[in-house]
C-alpha cells in the first residue's frame, strides 16, 4: 500500500483519477495548484486506486493525504 | 494632483505605490483579501477596504467590488499596478464611467495591445520588426501546423491574450507542436478565458530586452533606457539589470527609436513598456509584446535615471507634466533587480508557508521592496514573488558584487526561497562575464 501525500499547501484544481482505477508508475492522479503553478501528483508505483480524498476547489496543506494505491 | 488613491493590488507593489503616494502627501487607499489582511501593505496604508475572499477571481479580480470600495473609501483615482485587472481595458473603462480616475493608459491603448496577435500585425504597420508569426488566431492544431510550415521551425507557441509565459512552449517540430498547441490552448482558456493560440518564429539564442516608455499628456513618448530580462525560468522574469550588457550604443538607439513608434502608435499616455527579443547572433531585435503598465521589474530603472516612476503615473494621470526635464534624462551607474520567490531554489516548485524569520540586507545601493514581513503566512493563492532586492552600483561589477553581499544579507525562514539560486546565478562565470540569454537559467540547471 501506497500513500500519496501533498508536497506542500496547494489547491485542488483537477482530479484526474478516480477510486477503483487502476494506475501505472507515473500516471497523473491529481493536479494541484500553488502559486499559479500547475503541480501533478503522481502515483509512484502501479495498482488500484483504494482511496482518494480530495475533491476540485479542495485546499491541501503540506503532508495530508490525497490518495491510496494498493 | 489627484489627492486620494485606491490601489488595486496586493503585496510588494501595492506597498511600493502607497510609499510613493504618502511622500507626496496624496490619500493612500488598499485593498485585501482575507489572505492578505496581516500584509505590510495593508497596515501603511490610510485606510484599507477588504473585498472578499483569497481566491484572486472573488478579490482583486472582482472589478465590481474593487470600484465599489473606491466609492466606498471616497477615492478619486485607482492604480492597479501590475497582473489582476492592470490590463484589462474593461476595467479601465469601468473606473473611468464611475467617475474616478484611470492611473493607466487610455483603455483603447490596453485593448490594442491587449491582444498579442493584433499589437504585432500594428506594429508591424508601424514600422516595428516583428519576428515572422501568425496575423490571424490559429484556431486548431491542423491551422496550426499549417502556419509553422510557412514560419519554419522552431515555433514559439503562446496564448493570443496571454502574459506571464502561461501555456508558452517552444515547438521543433511537428510532434511538439501539436503537443505544445493543446496544452497552449487549454492554459489561454483557463487563465484568460480566451483560447486564440499565436505562432512566432522561436529565436534559438536571445536576449530578452524591453525599452521603457513614457507617453506624455502633449502626446510625446518618451523613452526611459532599456531593461534586460533575459534570466528566466519558465518563461518568467528571475533577474533584471540596466543597462543591458548585450546591448550596443548602435542597437540602443534603434530599439528606443522603435519604442516611441509604438508608443505613437496607440496614442500611448502614461507608464509603458516595450519588450523586444534580440538576437545574440544577428543583433537585430524584434517586438514581442507592449506591458500597458507598471513593470514589477521598474525600480532598476528608477535606481540609474533618479526618477520615480509611480510619481509620473500620478502626474500624468493628473493631466499635468512630469516631475524631471525629458531633455536631461540621465543614466547613471548599473542596477539590477533580483525577484526573491517562495520556491524551491532547485526545482523551482512553490514553497508556500508561515515566515518565521525576515531579515533584509542593507547598505549602499540596496533597496528591497518587499511585500512581506516575519510572522505572514506565504499562501498559495498569488505569485511566489516575496521582495525584489534592488541593488545600484557605480559599474555593473560593483552592482554585482554589493548584490552578492545583499544575498548573504538576506535572511528568510520558513518558506524555501531562491537566494541560493541567486547566489549561483551571481557566482556564474555566464551571468558574470554580461555574455548571457534567455537560456541562461536551463545551463545552470542542466
Amino acid at each position: 500500500m501506497t500513500e500519496v501525500r501533498a508536497e506542500m499547501v496547494a489547491n485542488v484544481w483537477q482530479v484526474v483519477a478516480a477510486e477503483g482505477e487502476s494506475v501505472a508508475d507515473g500516471d497523473t492522479l491529481v493536479i494541484l495548484e500553488s502559486m499559479k503553478m500547475e503541480i501533478p501528483v503522481l502515483a509512484e508505483c502501479p495498482g488500484t486506486i483504494t482511496k482518494l480524498v480530495v475533491a476540485e476547489g479542495d485546499v491541501v496543506q503540506e503532508g495530508d493525504l490525497i490518495a491510496v494505491i494498493e | 494632483m489627484i489627492d486620494s488613491v485606491l490601489v488595486a493590488n496586493r503585496g510588494e507593489i501595492a506597498r511600493r505605490i502607497i510609499r510613493t503616494l504618502r511622500r507626496l502627501g496624496i490619500r493612500a487607499v488598499a485593498v485585501y483579501s482575507e489572505a492578505d489582511a496581516g500584509l505590510p501593505y495593508v497596515r501603511e496604508a490610510d485606510e484599507a477596504v477588504p473585498i472578499g475572499p483569497a481566491p484572486p477571481a472573488r478579490s482583486y479580480l472582482d472589478a465590481g467590488a474593487v470600484i465599489a470600495a473606491a466609492r466606498r473609501a471616497e477615492a478619486a483615482a485607482v492604480h492597479p499596478g501590475y497582473g489582476f485587472l492592470a490590463e484589462n481595458a474593461g476595467f479601465a473603462a469601468g473606473v473611468i464611467d464611475a467617475g474616478l480616475t484611470w492611473v493607466g493608459p487610455p483603455p483603447r491603448a490596453i485593448e490594442l495591445m491587449g491582444d498579442k496577435i493584433n499589437a504585432r500585425n500594428l506594429m508591424e504597420q508601424a514600422g516595428v520588426p516583428v519576428a515572422a508569426g501568425s496575423r490571424e488566431p490559429v484556431d486548431g492544431a491542423a491551422a496550426a501546423v499549417a502556419q509553422a510550415e510557412r514560419i519554419g521551425y522552431p515555433v514559439m507557441i503562446k496564448a493570443a491574450a496571454g502574459g506571464g509565459g502561461i501555456g508558452m512552449s517552444a515547438a521543433g517540430n511537428e510532434a511538439e507542436l501539436r503537443a505544445g498547441f493543446e496544452t497552449a490552448r487549454s492554459r489561454a482558456e483557463r487563465f484568460f478565458g480566451n483560447p486564440a493560440i499565436l505562432l512566432e518564429r522561436f529565436i534559438e539564442r536571445a536576449r530578452h530586452v524591453e525599452v521603457q516608455i513614457l507617453g506624455l499628456n502633449d502626446s510625446r513618448v518618451l523613452t526611459l533606457g532599456e531593461r534586460d530580462c533575459s534570466v528566466q525560468r519558465r518563461h518568467q522574469k528571475v533577474a533584471e539589470e540596466t543597462p543591458s550588457p548585450g546591448v550596443t550604443p548602435g542597437l540602443r538607439a534603434r530599439m528606443l527609436a522603435a519604442a516611441v513608434r509604438a508608443g505613437e502608435a496607440v496614442g500611448y499616455r502614461g507608464l509603458g513598456t516595450v519588450e523586444c527579443l534580440v538576437d545574440t547572433s544577428t543583433q537585430d531585435f524584434v517586438f514581442l509584446e507592449m506591458n500597458t503598465r507598471i513593470q514589477v521589474e521598474h525600480p532598476v530603472t528608477e535606481m540609474v535615471t533618479g526618477i520615480d516612476l509611480v510619481e509620473q503615473q500620478l502626474m500624468i494621470a493628473s493631466g499635468d507634466g512630469v516631475s524631471f526635464d525629458p531633455a536631461a534624462v540621465r543614466s547613471d551607474g548599473h542596477a539590477v533587480e533580483l525577484r526573491v520567490y517562495a520556491e524551491d531554489p532547485r526545482r523551482f516548485v512553490p514553497s508556500p508557508g508561515l515566515i518565521t524569520e525576515w531579515v533584509e540586507p542593507s547598505g549602499p545601493g540596496v533597496r528591497i521592496d518587499a511585500g512581506y514581513a516575519a510572522g505572514n503566512e506565504v499562501t498559495p493563492f498569488y505569485d511566489p514573488l516575496l521582495a525584489k532586492l534592488c541593488v545600484h552600483g557605480s559599474s555593473r561589477d560593483e552592482a554585482l558584487r554589493r548584490a552578492r553581499a545583499a544575498v548573504d544579507g538576506f535572511r528568510i525562514r520558513g518558506p524555501k526561497t531562491n537566494l541560493p539560486f541567486h547566489a549561483e546565478l551571481l557566482d556564474s562565470d555566464e551571468f558574470a562575464g554580461g555574455d548571457y540569454d534567455t537560456s541562461v537559467v536551463a545551463r545552470l540547471r542542466p
